[in-house]
Parts: structure tokens; sequence; C-alpha cells
């Protein structure tokens, strides 16, 4: 049973994944300039090598054959140069992405261990002075753009308290080679350097972008626990527990989080792609250098290769990360599995 | 019970706001952080012209022969401790300085001190196509416009600790030429290695010299770092490191200063200044710099062919609106090409000063009493010399209206303005000159000379042979009251013939952290952070 419906996910991802690529490897033909340049990222090709690469690229045969070429490439880790710097993107990439996992992950944390909660106290506190406090917060950071609430936050916190750095992962003085792209990790392993310093460091610069970019998903969650767990106490099973006579807090906890929980691993999963989209303005803001700012720049520069090689991973990113929690959620949810 | 919560809520909010203490963030006293406003195009400054360029490199990594006095612009021993001139002027012997280390990097160890031999390597990359590097490198901007293929005979090493230089001709301004921050001091032995591992390129990319700090790491938009130099042979500061954080954005640099992430950062916006020096943290430092804006004329183009037409459109400027609007106040009027603290200025007659009345009258002369259309070309970059070139073309079209000049402004991307420019396709042009060293001839050769008219730094495409006779003349005797001589001369041919325009000498500006001690601005080029320290 859960076999054939994991066999039926993975045959969608599957499907998913030749629709992304087949659009990714479109654009090629679809950016201005030269074909040849757009799969490759070599700038002034002379006529000899333009012969080679059009043999390479199997652009002499059909499109088919070119798309199968192309994911060849893919597969085997060639995704072409960088405009702007004639290095591989793919290593670029994989130097900027532990960035922006690293501060999604984080605002993603905080955002279940602060929205959960606070969801849970305003669904149980329904119309007390507490629930429309929550509310209200939850509606006001709900509509407050991320890119206004982050240039007050570096005014107030930055440059008139003074706390908080403006921009950046670390400070600039502590000398951490770039191992796995993890701050925290790269820190552990790097030498000469005070660790408790830098790691200090670290998290006064992680501090503000992390909760910017957690507000928005925070909020959604307060908002969504919160109906969920409404929805949940109007249930039967829990008058019956109450009729039972087991404690309040013995139906919340057993009979009510559970059940209440349920829909939001699935939340997780559609925050995922907002979260990403975010996280590309807050890295923008912050000088934060993680892929949302390098495929910006990319952008502006007109990079096509680096265009495509991010839009491909962001894509896949998010895809997986919604495959996985929509099965996490399957697998936790029985009556999702009838279906 | 309801109000507890929110009570307990904010209570914790407001201690844990208060728990913190504000915290520095660049906390350590060993470090310093230089804001700059953009990367460096190589680590070798006989490449580059730029002043970010150079401000990120030169002082730092590198020494010179000869250094110039920030405050009274003569000449200083360095790598050499005496020199002499030869009667005929053409010969220029040094005396080294014993035992100056190289740096000691991951990439390379010193076998020994520095001594003729690096003189002579760095020298003759420019000079010998047959030097192992010469061909590594397109161009050598400055040492080009200079003619230093034409200037310099030979270089050669008459002992481990005395170099010879010969020159074509006499040239008094040969000195300062090497005291600019382009006649950097780069090891031979390291160049050999290069050689020798086939990876010649690194020479520009991974530096070695002599300076006070030692590359470490770059990385391109982000920073470079650098480390104390510790076997230097000058007496400097405690810093053990210099960090070089690359801010492009104006207004991010400031905010890094206020939050104390930056020490040092150059080119603050004007109209902040005034927000920075009523601040006790922090101090703005100040000094009249070695550069002049200006408003060139494409003279091979009518009619800025006619003398007239070129003297009328002076006269229809008012410089001073200009400064008032575009430089704060910050800045001199200019009178002319060179600025007064140089020692051949020469103070113009007022005659020259705005007065529309008579520009119209000039243009009547000179067959044009209805006007007529000039395009000025405004540079879409900010530049120490200029601030706001857009708006100075834009004052500049008001006060033209005035005499019935129709005035288009014109701007491009920046790579395609110069392109254009040397291309000739301007009518005329506002732009501006940073001098190299405190001699007046590093303003006139690269700016009004026949040569530089091909080589595309003369903006006014100007080519006159009395006035190139002039500053022939100045180079070829060493005694500086006849040098003078040529100079007013050339200067007052000028203003009869106004190829360019003069308007402005700005001040150069930086803000610092009052921590930060020890910064000197050479007026001439990069920033030295040889003495710098921080009180904790």
């Amino acid at each position: 049973m859960i076999l054939s419906y994991l066999a039926r996910r993975l045959f969608l991802l599957g499907f998913v994944f030749v629709a992304l690529t087949v659009f990714v490897f479109s654009l090629n033909y679809l950016f201005p300039g030269d074909l040849v340049s757009n799969l490759t990222g070599l700038r002034d090709i002379s006529p000899q090598t333009q012969q080679q690469l059009q043999q390479l690229l199997a652009l002499d045969q059909s499109l088919w054959q070119q798309y199968i070429a192309y994911n060849r490439r893919l597969l085997a880790g060639d995704w072409g140069l960088s405009f702007a710097s004639q290095q591989p993107v793919l290593s670029e990439i994989m130097q900027v992405l532990p960035a922006t996992l690293e501060l999604a992950a984080y605002a993603l944390c905080l955002s279940l261990f602060a929205g959960i909660p606070l969801g849970l106290l305003a669904a149980v506190k329904k119309d007390s002075l507490l629930e429309r406090c929550i509310s209200g917060i939850a509606l006001i950071g709900y509509s407050m753009p991320v890119f206004w609430l982050a240039l007050i936050c570096i005014m107030l916190f930055s440059l008139q308290l003074g706390w908080l750095p403006t921009s950046g992962r670390l400070g600039v003085l502590f000398e951490v080679p770039t191992q796995t792209g993890f701050i925290f990790v790269d820190i552990l392993l790097a030498d000469h350097i005070s660790r408790s310093a830098a790691a200090y460091s670290a998290l006064l610069h992680l501090a503000m972008p992390t909760v910017i970019l957690a507000a928005y998903p925070t909020n959604v969650m307060i908002r969504f626990v919160r109906t969920s767990m409404l929805e949940v106490l109007e249930q039967n099973y829990i008058k019956t527990a109450r009729a039972k006579g087991l404690s309040r807090s013995q139906v919340l906890y057993r009979h009510g989080l559970r059940n209440a929980l349920l829909p939001v691993t699935r939340q997780v999963g559609l925050q995922f792609s907002t979260l990403i989209t975010l996280a590309m303005l807050t890295e923008v803001i912050f000088s934060w250098p993680g892929i949302g700012q390098w495929l910006i720049n990319s952008i502006y520069q007109r990079n096509y290769p680096a265009i495509q090689a991010g839009l491909l991973v962001v894509s896949s990113l998010v895809i997986c990360v919604n495959m996985l929690t929509e099965i996490l959620h399957t697998l936790f949810n029985p009556l999702a599995r009838k279906h | 019970m309801n109000f507890s919560y929110c009570r307990l809520g904010s209570l914790s909010l407001v201690l844990w706001l208060t728990g913190c203490q504000p915290v520095t963030v660049s906390n350590s006293s060993q470090g310093l952080v230089y804001c700059a406003e953009g990367s460096p195009e190589s680590f070798n400054p006989q490449l580059v012209t730029s002043g970010t360029t150079i401000d990120a490199i030169s002082q730092h990594l590198y020494d010179r022969l000869l250094d110039i006095d920030p405050d009274s612009g003569d000449l200083l021993p360095a790598l050499a401790q005496q020199w002499q001139v030869s009667p005929d002027g053409l010969t220029y012997r040094f005396k080294l300085r014993p035992n100056v280390s190289f740096h000691q990097t991951d990439y390379f160890t010193p076998g020994r001190y520095f001594n003729a031999e690096d003189v002579v390597f760095t020298f003759n990359r420019m000079l010998l196509v047959e030097h192992p590097f010469f061909q590594t490198a397109t161009e050598y901007p400055y040492f080009d416009s200079i003619e230093w293929r034409h200037r310099v005979k030979s270089i050669t090493a008459l002992s481990a600790d005395e170099v010879e230089f010969r020159l074509n001709q006499p040239d008094s301004s040969f000195l300062s030429v090497l005291a600019t921050d382009f006649a950097a001091i780069l090891s031979g032995e390291y160049g050999a290695q290069l050689v020798a591992k086939q990876q010649k390129p690194l020479l520009d990319t991974q530096p070695i010299g002599t300076g006070p700090f030692k590359f470490r790491q770059y990385q391109k938009d982000v920073l470079i770092r650098y480390y104390r130099h510790d076997g230097y042979w000058r007496q400097h500061g405690d810093l053990q490191q210099l960090v070089i954080d690359i801010v492009p954005d104006n207004t991010k640099r400031l905010a890094k200063l206020l939050t104390r992430e930056c020490d040092i950062a150059p080119i603050p916006r004007l109209a902040e200044l005034q927000m920075f020096s009523k601040r006790p943290d922090f101090k703005v430092e100040q000094q009249t710099s070695m550069n002049v804006a200006f408003w060139a004329f494409n003279t091979q183009k009518a009619p800025f062919d006619r003398v007239e037409v070129r003297q009328a459109l002076a006269l229809a400027i008012n410089k001073l609106t200009i400064l008032q609007a575009v430089y704060f106040g910050q800045a001199e009027e200019a009178n002319s090409v060179l600025p007064p603290n140089s020692w051949a200025y020469r103070k113009q007659s007022l005659s020259q000063s705005f007065d529309p009345a008579k520009a119209k009258e000039l243009l009547r002369q000179a067959g044009y009493p209805d006007g007529f259309s000039i395009d000025i070309w405004a540079m879409p970059v900010q530049r120490l010399y200029n601030p706001n070139a857009q708006k100075m073309a834009e004052l500049i079209q008001a006060d033209l209206r005035a005499i019935g000049v129709k005035a288009r402004v014109v701007s491009y991307e920046w790579n395609t303005f110069r392109r254009k420019l040397r291309q000739g396709e301007h009518d005329s042009v506002l732009i501006g000159w940073s001098a190299d060293n405190a001699d007046p001839d590093n303003f006139l050769r690269p700016l009004l000379s026949c040569a530089a008219a091909v080589s595309g730094s003369n903006r006014a495409n100007w080519c006159d042979e009395h006035f190139d006779q002039f500053i022939a003349g100045a180079v070829q005797t060493t005694d500086t009251t006849q040098r003078r001589s040529y100079y007013l001369a050339a200067q007052q041919y000028l203003q009869q013939q106004m190829p360019l325009v003069p308007i402005a000498h700005s001040k150069r500006f930086q803000v610092k952290n009052s921590s930060v001690q020890g910064v000197t601005i050479n007026p001439y080029g990069g920033i030295s952070l040889v003495h710098a320290g921080k009180t904790p």
C-alpha cells in the first residue's frame, strides 16, 4: 500500500523534473545571444571550438537529441561556466547554497517554535485578550512587506542602537576558510581564531536576518495552527474524550494537538517556496552571500548560464521539500493514505 | 489571568532588549577594517590607474624607491637611501637600502634581501620586450602615458646595492615618477620562481612586495585580507590584520561606519559629512587633493576649433554656483589646471570670471550671434574630483541657455563612455584628473600634450606645438626657477587658448572611527596605514 503510494509519488516527481529540465533547456533558445554561449557559458568562441562544441552539444542533431545531451551533461555535473567569472556555475552554487539553506533552516525552525505554541495558545484561549493580541500581531506581521521590516530593523537595531551588524555572515576580521559553507561548522573547523568570539559574531550577524525572514512564515503558522486547532476542538472525538473524563491537558495534547498538527506538516512544505523567495530579498538587504543574492546579481549581469542553473537548483529544492513533506504527511495520516 | 501573559511577554521583551549591551562588531583592536568602494582590478600597481585599486593595494603591499612628503611634496628616501643625478641630467644613480625583506607567504619564501636586481626586474618589465613578464600584461597605463619607453634608455645594476637609470633626454620630473604609487618595487626572485613554475600571471594576482602588510586572501566583491609583515624595515603600527571590506553602496558604507563594522571609509557623500562631523566618536579628515575637474571641448570639431567660441563658453558658466551645488562648498574654484598648492601654480587675472554679456559678444564676433547646439557629456560615475557630473552638466546647461547656446546632456555606461571619448565622438565633456605625483608635468602632459591626444587621455583632442614646447622645455632643465617660468608661460597660453575650462579642485574626505590613529591621506595617491593603530 505504502510502497505503491511512494512509487506513484516518485513517478510524479520524475515527471515534474522532466518538465522542469525541458523548461530550463528551452531557456537557452529563448534567452538572447548565441546558443552555444548560453549553453556553455564560454565567450568569444573561435570558429574551430564552435565546431567542436556543436558536436559536443549535439546541436547538429534533433532537438530531442540535444535535450538528451543536455540532461547527460547536467547529470555529469557539467553545468557550464558563469559569464561573469568564467568559473563553473555548479561550484559557485555549491559555495552560496549552504548560506541560504542555513538562513532558511533557522528561520523555518524559528517559525515552527514560535508559531505553533502561539497558534495553540490563541486557539485554546479563544476570544480572550491574549488571543486578540496574538491574532492582531500575526495579522500585522502577515501584511508587512519583508524589505520594509528589514530596513526598519536595520535603522533601529543597527544605526540607532548599534546592537547588531548590518550585513554579512561574520565579522570580517575573523578569517574562517569556507569548508562546508555552514558558518558554525566552518568556525569549528577553523584554526588560529577565537572560536567563541567568532561564533558570537556569527550569531549576531544571523540574528536580524533570521528573525526578519521568519516573520512571515511564523505569522502564517500562527493563523494556520489556530484555525486547525479550533477545527479539531469542534470534533466529536474531543467531546467524547472530555466526556470520558480526561483532563483538559490530556485532551489537548493527546487528542487535539496531534490531529491539529497533521495539516501543519503539509503547510511547512507549502511555506518553503515562499520562504526561499523571501530569503532572496533578505539576502540582498543584508548582503548575505547566499544563492538569492547570487541569482539576483546574475540577472543584473545577464549571466544566462547562472540564471538557468540557479533556477534549476532552487526549483528542484522546492519541489523536493514539497514532495518530502507530502510523503511525511501521508505516512503520519492514515486518512490521507486511503485516497 | 490573560493580562498577565501579555505583561509577562512585554516584560521579557524589555529585559531581552536591555540585557544586550552595545557590542563592537569588529572587536579586535589588532585588526582594522577599511571599507572600499570597489574591487581592485589587479594587485600590481604597474597595471592600473584607478584610485580605488591604488588605495586598496599600493601603500599596503609595496614600497617605492622614493616617497613623497604628503605635506610639502618633497621627495623622501624610501628603498633608495641616496641618489645622485649626473650634471647632464641623463644618469640617475640610487644607493639602495640594505636588509629590506620581502613578504613571506604561503606561496613564496624569500631567499634573500631586497637588492638592485629587484629594481631592474621591476622597471625593465615596462621597458624591454624580452623581459619575461612584458607580454603578460596588455598595457601599463601610467607608464605608457608618461612614455616610459621613450624616456628611459637603460636600467642597470652596478652592484648589489646600486642601480643606475640612463635617460634619453634630461627629465626633471623623473624622480617624481619613481615616487608615484605606480612605481612599486616587485621581487625579482619571486618573478624567477613564477617563470620556472610557468605561472607568470600570478605576479599580478598573488603579490609579493616589501610593504607593511602581506597578502593573505582575496574574494572578489567581498574582501581583501592582509596580514602584518613582521620584518618590515620601517617602524610601523601594531595592526596584525588589515581587512579591506568591499562595499560599493554609499549608504551601506556609511551604515557600516555607524555600526563600527568599518573603521575607515573613503569618499563619503558630501551631504552626509555634516552628520559625521557633529559626532564625537567619528573624525572627518580632509585634504586638498591634487586634482582638477574640468570641462574639455573637442577642439577637432567645429565650432570648438575657434578660440573665441571656447573663451565665450568659459565666460558663460558660473563656477561659484557649481561649487555650492555640486561640491557643497567643499572644493576650491579652479583658475588653472594646476591646483593652488602646486609650486608652479599661477594666479590668473580676474578677467576670466563669470561674464555672460562678454560671452555673448565673443560669440557674435565668432559669427554665432544666435548661438548653436552643444552636447555636454557627463561622466556616469562618482569620482573624487567630480561627485556629480550630471548635476554639474545641468547647471552648465542652464548657464549656456542665457547666452543662447542650446546644450544637451549626454551620458553612457562608464566603459562605453570612455571608449567613445577616446574615439573623439564628444562635443564637450565633464571629467577630471587626479595627480599621481607632485610634479606639474603630471597635470599638463597627460591632459594636454600632443602625445596624450594620440593615446586618448587628452580629452580636448588638442595638439599645439607651442604648448608642447613649453612643457618639453620645462622637463629638460633641473633649475626650478626656470622650470617655473616655463610652466607659468604654459598656463598663460592655456588661458588664452582655453582647450578646457578648469572648474574645481575638490578636497578629499574620509570618515574614521575616533579610535583609529596614524592614518595618512596622501594627496598624490593611495591611503597609507603604515602607522595606523587602534585604541581599544
